[in-house]
């Protein structure tokens, strides 16, 4: 067992959480509480020394970037959001950052999640220099039509419609089992990684 | 001036977002960029205050009015107080001002960091693996061929990816993999094609003001 005061609290930190899984208890409920606390006491840390100082506060105390200061009052009014009287000071910042959000993400949307995706799916004659490859492209054309389809609510589901999007609930569920797969495996994962921290790191029972 | 210059706002920035990719002009190009690397990085930083602020407000007001549970929100403020002087005052990697360690000891942000927010964090998440699990049986439970499918392939997906698998069934992983890249990315792509035209649809609404629920009320 080790004698390192840090993998003694992580430990008791980690069967803090565990005991969840009993029942939900004073243990866990001041874990979780800790959790957040610290979450949010990192993040105030971590924007000041690694976004604040070197984007603004350097700059502007060497006399470069002035306007950086204008920014900073746009951005202090997040703050007006607990004063009420002026709390729609609030929406400036928002705005910009909302606006610049929306405006980049039409150009790009309409190209990596439209164009590209199209060309991906469209089936050319290089598509077939492999035999599987072609074959393969094909059953992934049918699945994009049929998931579309499943979405088409402009027609009664009636003649080649019907079939077509059953078989896109067939894709769609598919696809879902994986991500869910895939979900769990990364969870389990954590799990793997936490138990081998309490056996090995901390009571040395396995190497 | 409340409701309008937030929207104008909106509407100017909307098309000065969309310009870099239309207008390859190194002009454009050089204000977009400091645009993003320092006007938004200095917002969106200010932008902690809204969580952070609201935390402590939504704790403080429990406190004072004993709520239940109260003291738990104590953990939740000091905790928060302390790593925030820590990290603020002895620096990111323990060379501030306030000294971080005590013989052998350490105690600045990154140790902190990396033996408290780290484990909890990953516990925390990783009991996640038995209340999906659970939830998964009882709420599908193999009631229709649909739902069979989406418990099939995810157990497909899970035992092909771990080396078991190889051993007991050699030719899993690769029908595993199969699912992923062929029928999955399918049903993800026209899923996407929807997803994709949703989103430039908002994005539309927002820069023209007809979306307004980000304002939070329109006074």
């Amino acid at each position: 067992m080790t004698h390192n005061p840090w993998i003694w609290v992580s430990a008791i930190l980690t069967l803090g959480i565990f005991s969840f899984l009993y029942k939900e208890n004073p243990f866990y409920r001041v874990c979780e509480h800790l959790f957040i606390g610290i979450s949010n006491g990192y993040s105030i840390t971590f924007v000041w020394h690694r976004v604040l100082m070197p984007t603004l506060i350097n700059p502007v105390a060497h006399g470069e970037k002035l306007w950086l200061i204008l920014i900073a009052i746009i951005g202090a009014f997040y703050f007006m959001y607990f004063i009420p009287q002026i709390s729609w000071l609030v929406r400036i910042p928002i705005a910009i950052v909302l606006g610049y959000g929306a405006g980049a993400s039409i150009p790009r949307g309409i190209d990596a999640a439209i164009v590209q995706q199209l060309r991906a799916t469209i089936i050319t004659r290089s598509t077939f220099l492999s035999v599987y490859n072609g074959i393969w492209s094909i059953v992934i054309l049918f699945g994009v039509i049929a998931t579309i389809s499943y979405f088409f609510f402009s027609r009664e589901r009636k003649g080649i419609l019907k079939p077509l999007s059953y078989t896109g609930i067939v894709f769609i569920m598919i696809g879902f089992g994986a991500s869910f797969g895939y979900t769990v495996m990364a969870r389990v994962s954590l799990l793997i990684g936490r138990l081998t921290f309490l056996l090995r790191d901390w009571l040395g029972i396995i190497h | 001036m409340k409701v309008r210059l937030p929207l104008l706002l909106v509407l100017i920035t909307g098309i000065f977002g969309a310009l870099p990719f239309l207008i390859p002009h190194h002009v454009i190009q050089t204000a977009d960029n400091e645009f993003r690397n320092s006007v938004l990085v200095i917002i969106g930083a200010f932008s902690l205050v809204l969580g952070v602020g609201s935390i402590i407000r939504h704790h403080m007001d429990k406190v004072r009015r004993k709520r239940e549970h109260w003291g738990y929100s104590w953990v939740l403020l000091i905790s928060l107080l302390i790593t925030s002087i820590i990290g603020l005052f002895g620096g990111i990697d323990g060379n501030g001002s306030l000294p971080t360690h005590i013989g052998n000891f350490h105690f600045d942000i990154q140790t902190i960091f990396i033996r408290m927010e780290v484990p909890l964090g990953a516990t925390m998440f990783s009991i996640l693996a038995f209340f999906m699990s659970s939830a998964a049986y009882r709420s599908f439970k193999a009631r229709s061929f649909e739902a069979t499918l989406l418990l099939l392939t995810a157990f497909i997906v899970m035992f092909g990816s771990v080396p078991l698998s190889a051993y007991l069934i050699p030719k899993l992983p690769h029908f595993a993999e199969w699912i992923l890249t062929v029928p999955s990315t399918a049903a993800k792509r026209g899923m996407g094609f929807g997803i994709a035209l949703g989103g430039l649809a908002t994005s539309l609404k927002i820069i023209l003001g007809i979306e307004r629920g980000w304002l939070g009320g329109t006074k």
